[in-house]
């Protein structure tokens, strides 16, 4: 493979991507499910996507994966994994790249390991798949990465079927699988959604711990809130297929700049007090074929005008963070 | 307990599954019957007008609870006693009870119009004479939730989450029961339609005067709907409040240790120490409290003997041998 050369800037980033777009392809017509989207994550950071279902949060872990089902494909943008353009690459070449560059953890840790081998044996031949290790030495670490996850008894537990594990050790076995090539990139799909509330804050402080320890670059999809504010350094929140804004997550959670951010803040009852009447956002998010021209998010915003219905808006810089709204950038009239 | 202002009582309530293997199966690896205790000695009631929430972990029995209610399961022992219905009982007359649903998805039937979904308990209970009559009661249902009467010509698969949720609500409430059982109503949606459903829900509590019994795991969402709260663990009610109470002042460590872990987005505690345990299983479930085994406070005691169910210091009951006396 050879190796075009990059700006050197980009060698400090997990992931780099600029103006990503993803279509699919219809009888009816071209779905624009990803418009625009850019964002980078630093090594060692943890990069919070939000968003409802339907925005587009999950598609853009995928389409870094290389794992868009197919008609889907990325129309235009680039992406760069630890500085490596990987979105024109072909799927034996990304097949070598997932794992080894970039790992993944999805919502249910059932379906993300095989029923039919040990914990042990999937661990190994992950291992071995990325490194020149031998069986041996594999297994040396493959317990020393259960270790790092926090399973109790590795030595014992690595012969193990997955069926003997409970739904959060089992999350904790994909993390390793995830950590087991030395990724720069982890994408984590909903990783804690399947779990209980008490084994939820076990696994995001794990994750929080593990990829300062490994300088690993996390893209934290969720939809959930409480899991952004205690885990992330930085949020993105899409709606729409549309990165709408994005900046360090105290400043985007406590002040938020975008009216659909500032919505969502209000729809979530706090623990702290009890309100009579939560705050809503009427209106569901619009299907992918009825994308409202100019800002996606005019038919729900009580602060939208005539510009709003006309002019998309750009990302533009704000304080420490970005965002996209025309309220924030030369008015809605 | 008796009381004219309950809207339900429940008394020792009991549900054992038998999960034993198929018969061959035992005697050839002579194994004994295994039982799973769903739910052991739950007892609370409901206030008219009131909502209780049962909270807990998955696998704490909760949901079991709901379908016992509403009579999807029979109990093993145990009483349920709802009040007497201002308008009596039997054919035209309105249900007691009815449950609201985790996935609209899979409670709506897809091959029926919405229409004909929310009209079938009213057909089946009598509740309207004529098919003009009806039909009103529809659109009145409709109009109710936030639809509009035309959605009733619609399938299912036309709406979104949150809509479907509004028609299973609409259902609900066709039979004109005063008591509702909802079963982790808004889980499966997004936290702004959440809202808007919990906000629905509210008002119709206000206008209708329903009773609510409602699930779920989410402590948020119940402190934002419920005036008492019981936390369920492993099949037992370990501490029972009113909501403001158990907030402030969480007296059993299972509820303590709920609290705590919640992420809360206005106030994020980031410094997250690692806390080991799980829920332990049901089939399998420890001597003693069932919640020794992850309490940072166990001894001796609590390995041996199960805590009685007793009075809490500042109102309701607690199930732990270490909380203060009243």
């Amino acid at each position: 493979m050879s190796m075009s050369t990059h700006p050197p800037a980009s060698d400090a980033l997990a992931l780099d991507v600029r103006g990503l777009s993803v279509e699919f392809p219809t009888r009816k017509g071209v779905l624009t499910a990803l418009s625009d989207v850019s964002l980078t994550i630093k090594r060692g950071e943890i990069l919070g996507v939000v968003g409802e279902s339907g925005a587009g949060k999950s598609m853009t872990g995928m389409a870094v994966l290389g794992l868009l089902e197919p008609p889907g494909r990325v129309s235009s943008g680039e992406i760069r994994i630890g500085g490596k353009r990987t979105d024109k690459l072909s799927e034996a070449e990304m097949a070598s790249i997932r794992g080894s560059m970039v790992g993944a953890i999805f919502q249910d840790p059932l379906t993300s390991l095989n029923p039919l081998f040990s914990v042990g044996q999937q661990l190994i031949e992950t291992i071995r798949l990325h490194s020149s290790r031998s069986r041996m030495d594999a297994r040396a670490r493959a317990i020393e990465l259960l270790k790092q996850v926090g399973i109790p008894g590795a030595d014992e537990r690595i012969d193990h079927y997955p069926h003997q594990f409970s739904g959060g050790m089992r999350q904790r076995v994909v993390i390793a699988l995830a950590l087991a090539g030395n990724p720069q990139l982890i994408i984590a799909d909903e990783p804690t959604t399947a779990l209980d509330v008490s084994i939820q804050a076990q696994i995001t402080a794990l994750l929080r711990r593990l990829c300062r320890e490994h300088g690993t670059g996390v893209m934290l999809v969720t939809h959930d809130m409480g899991v952004i504010a205690e885990t992330a350094d930085r949020v993105a929140v899409m709606y729409a297929g549309r990165v709408i804004e994005i900046g360090p997550v105290e400043e985007v959670l406590s002040r938020p700049k975008h009216p659909y951010t500032r919505g969502l803040m209000g729809s979530i009852p706090a623990l702290g007090a009890r309100v009579e009447r939560l705050a809503q956002i009427d209106g569901a998010m619009p299907r992918l074929n009825a994308i409202p021209v100019g800002c996606a998010f005019n038919p729900r915003c009580l602060d939208a005008g005539s510009r709003c219905r006309q002019v998309r808006p750009a990302l533009v810089t704000e304080g420490q963070g970005s965002v996209a709204c025309l309220v924030h950038d030369g008015g809605v009239q | 307990m008796r009381s004219a202002n309950n809207a339900l009582e429940v008394d020792q309530l009991s549900r054992t599954f038998d999960v034993s293997a198929p018969w061959l199966n035992r005697v050839i690896d002579r194994k004994p019957k295994r039982y799973l205790h769903a739910v052991q000695d739950v007892t609370f009631t409901v206030e008219k007008g009131k909502c209780l929430a049962l909270v807990g972990e998955s696998g704490c029995g909760k949901s079991t609870v709901a379908r016992l209610v509403t009579g999807l399961y029979a109990p093993s022992e145990g009483a349920i006693l709802f009040a007497p219905a201002v308008k009596g009982r039997g054919r035209g007359r309105p249900m007691e009870a009815q449950m609201i649903f985790q996935d609209p998805h899979a409670s709506l039937n897809p091959r029926w119009r919405v229409g004909d979904i929310i009209a079938e308990p009213i057909r089946e209970f009598g509740l309207r004479s004529g098919a003009e009559a009806t039909e009103a009661r529809v659109a009145e249902l409709l109009r109710t939730v936030g639809l509009s009467p035309d959605d009733g010509k619609r399938y299912p698969h036309e709406f979104s989450g949150g809509q479907r949720q509004r028609i299973s609500i609409a259902r609900a409430l066709a039979s004109e029961p005063e008591f509702l059982v909802c079963d982790e109503p808004t889980s499966a949606l997004d936290v702004s339609v959440q809202a808007q459903i919990l906000n629905l829900m509210r008002r119709l509590q206000d206008e209708l005067g329903l009773t609510y019994l409602f699930i779920s795991h989410n402590l948020a969402v119940v402190r934002h709907m419920a005036d008492r709260i019981a936390v369920m663990y492993l099949g037992r009610i370990v501490e029972e409040a009113d909501t403001e109470a158990l907030f402030a002042n969480p007296q059993h460590p299972y509820t303590q240790l709920l609290l705590q872990t919640i992420p809360d987005v206005a106030a994020p505690n980031r410094d997250r120490e690692l806390m080991g345990g799980e829920p332990p299983s049901p089939l399998d479930p420890p001597k003693g409290c069932a919640f020794h085994p992850r309490c940072p406070m166990a001894t001796d005691q609590c390995s041996k003997t199960a805590p009685e169910v007793r009075a809490r210091a500042g109102g309701g009951t607690v199930a732990c041998h270490l909380a203060p006396a009243t």
